[in-house]
């Protein structure tokens, strides 16, 4: 059954597993700190691999890859170790057991996923990240956070069933299942791609993310924000890179959001939303699919993990400190803040793509290929939502948040552990956007793209200046709305709302329709049992009770019936 | 609460000196047009001035269209809680 097993290090997912066991075992003092200890020992891990296909397993006579290294997966690899470390940096002051072993699992089986080199294994952690990332939201333990989490596991599970189901068709049509590039031209491949769609959350099929990443812990939403939607965008470079209808599905990922980002007043909804955008610039560049898009892909897939990391855990730590999220509550919590606040701010410089901030030196390289390929409706799509992301995550996050007005709640500043957590993210985020050369060396292609050159970097400051200026104004005008305490409608207000009330017409409908139907019936039977009451019941002629006279006269009767019969028998005969 | 210390933006025409501060740096990408000249792929790039024209536009666009969908989209707060 074994094949070939060549070690050159463990498969990443093996140490998070095994340190997940740990941590059940120890005792809770140690716990914090051994959530760290795990991807630091990841990421030693990670230097000692080497390229190639290793851990290979023949299982019946389907080829099972566990470690598959190139620089894709390496890539993504180092990518999620840094982002379990900020994440566990984040939660060390958590005492949650539940919280610790969850995303632990969850960091391991996205590890798991990007360096899987075959569909099967590739479905095994494609369904364990749901399994595990689900009680990062159930962990929050309210009512909300329960039935969000439980919507979230149902779209995660069905895009699981659908891989798997595209993975057994696919091992049907081709005989093999190692996850290679694939054209999308057969029900299997189709089904592959809906599923990686589902987790990537296409439009319609988003609302998952909405939903649920608000519902969740203040640490759990740092962690949800970093895996699964990555591992999905990692599926689709690996998968179906220059799958043309990609750049169209990207292009309204970017476009869509925003409108919702600009009216929704849960903060981390707002993020939450502004992660389908800048997902949008990903699976557009992956559509576009010259090298330099996947570069571009891949590359704003690791700085939007670090820079919406970093704006996650600022609102995690409002929200941990303040008990509220909601825009229309918050405000002025820079006097009290000030430290996040500023983390807070390089976070919103980096997905706004200013230059010498990280967001800037992998989205323009999208924008660009979109440019030079000659997409240009989707270009102007592309513009329109770089404007929109820096109006509703670059100026919106901070302001209602930290300035506006000012809400009159004092808190402290976040503790240590989020304040390093947020430090660090917070310079990787300048570090990447100043000095690019190391992450590009990291990518996939050398392309010799330069992000710097006097046309760039006079477009975006435009860009982004007068965007800012359309807020100023707006907001001076009073035009700009007002932050409302409000639910806004979104696709799944379909399964929500119309479904349940469509159910309960059809049950109203069948009611009207029964209820006259079993009237009739029973009408019927009174009828008949009128009927049998009068002439068998005990007053009645035939039932009731009776004098010798009409006793006799009944038999008499009863015997002459017999007679004629018996007679008319015989004659026949 | 304590008498807290004064903020900056708290203290009288700071506020205003910052807006002025931005709208010079809004006029000098706009005059940077005039210096460097971009090379462009899409002729609407030769336009003087279209990334802040174009920025300026699709915001103040976004927040108008976003205002109209509350009309159809929005609703109570516990909208989804009441069954």
């Amino acid at each position: 059954m074994i094949g070939s097993l060549q070690a050159g290090g463990l498969p990443p997912f093996a140490i998070f597993f095994a340190g997940a066991l740990l941590l059940a075992l120890a005792p809770a003092r140690a716990r914090p700190w051994i959530t760290l200890a795990i991807p630091i020992a990841g990421l030693i891990n990670m230097t000692t691999l080497t390229d190639g296909t290793h851990y290979n397993i023949a299982l019946f006579d389907v080829g099972i890859i566990l470690l598959k290294a190139d620089t894709l997966s390496m890539l993504f690899g180092w990518l999620f170790h840094i982002a379990a470390i900020l994440g566990a940096l984040f939660a060390l002051h958590d005492r949650d057991l539940m919280q610790q072993s969850a995303s632990t699992v969850y960091a391991g089986s996205a590890l798991g996923a990007v360096f899987s080199g075959d569909l099967i294994s590739l479905f095994i952690f494609w369904e364990l990240l749901a399994l595990s990332s689900v009680f990062l939201i159930w962990a929050r333990r309210t009512p909300r956070a329960y039935s969000a989490g439980m919507r979230y596991l149902i779209y995660q599970v069905l895009s699981g069933v659908i891989l798997m189901a595209g993975a057994l068709m696919y091992l049907h049509d081709t005989g093999e299942v190692a996850f290679t590039r694939m054209q999308l031209d057969s029900a299997a491949t189709f089904l592959i791609f809906i599923a990686f769609g589902i987790k990537c959350a296409f439009p319609l099929l988003h609302t998952w993310l909405t939903d649920a990443y608000p519902e969740a812990t203040p640490t759990g939403t740092v962690f949800l924000s970093a895996f699964t939607t990555k591992v999905a965008v990692y599926a689709l470079a690996r998968g179906f890179p220059g799958t043309e209808i990609l750049v169209y599905i990207g292009a309204l990922m970017t476009c869509f959001p925003i409108f919702y980002a600009v009216i929704e007043n849960d903060l981390r909804r707002v993020l939450g939303y502004s992660m389908i955008n800048q997902i949008g610039f990903m699976v557009c560049g992956v559509g576009i699919g010259t090298e330099l898009a996947l570069n571009g892909a891949v590359s704003h897939a690791f700085n939007d993990v670090i820079f919406k990391g970093l704006l996650m855990m600022t609102m995690g730590a409002v929200l941990y400190r303040t008990g509220k999220i909601n825009g229309s509550d918050l405000g002025g919590l820079y006097k009290s803040m000030p430290k996040t606040t500023a983390f807070c701010i390089v976070g919103a410089a980096s997905i706004s793509a200013f230059p010498l901030f990280s967001g800037f030196v992998s989205k323009s390289m999208v924008m660009t290929a979109a440019l030079e390929e000659g997409y240009w409706v989707v270009w102007i799509m592309l513009l329109f939502a770089s404007a929109g992301v820096f109006h509703h995550a670059g100026i919106k996050i901070p302001f209602f948040a930290f300035f506006s007005h000012d809400s009159g709640i004092r808190v402290k500043e976040a503790p240590i552990n989020m304040l390093v957590a947020m430090a660090a993210a917070a310079s990787l985020c300048i570090f990447i956007g100043a000095y690019p050369w190391l992450l590009y060396s990291m990518l996939p292609y050398s392309t010799g793209y330069s992000p710097f050159d006097s046309t760039h970097v006079l477009a975006q400051l435009q860009l982004l200046f007068f965007s800012a200026l359309a807020f100023t104004w707006l907001k001076l005008t009073g035009i700009y709305p007002p932050e409302l305490r409000s639910t806004n409608l979104d696709v799944d207000w379909t399964f929500r709302k119309l479904a349940p009330a469509f159910i309960n017409w059809c049950y109203r409908a069948s009611h009207r329709l029964v209820v006259p139907l079993r009237n009739g019936v029973a009408r019927a039977y009174a009828m008949v049992a009128d009927f049998a009451h009068r002439w068998h019941g005990e007053h009645s002629r035939l039932g009731g009770v009776q004098t010798v006279g009409t006793t006799i006269a009944i038999a008499l009767f009863v015997f002459a019936l017999l007679l004629v019969w018996e007679l008319l028998s015989t004659l026949n005969r | 609460m304590k008498d807290e210390k004064k903020h900056w933006l708290d203290r009288p025409g700071n506020l205003q000196r910052l807006l002025r501060w931005f709208y010079v740096i809004c006029a000098l990408l706009f005059a940077g047009d005039l210096v460097i000249h971009r090379h462009v792929i899409h002729p609407w790039e030769n336009l003087f001035g279209f990334y802040g024209i174009f920025g300026f536009i699709a915001c103040v666009v976004l927040v108008l269209a976003a205002k109209e969908m509350r009309k159809v989209l929005m609703r109570k707060e516990d909208y989804y809680d009441d069954r």
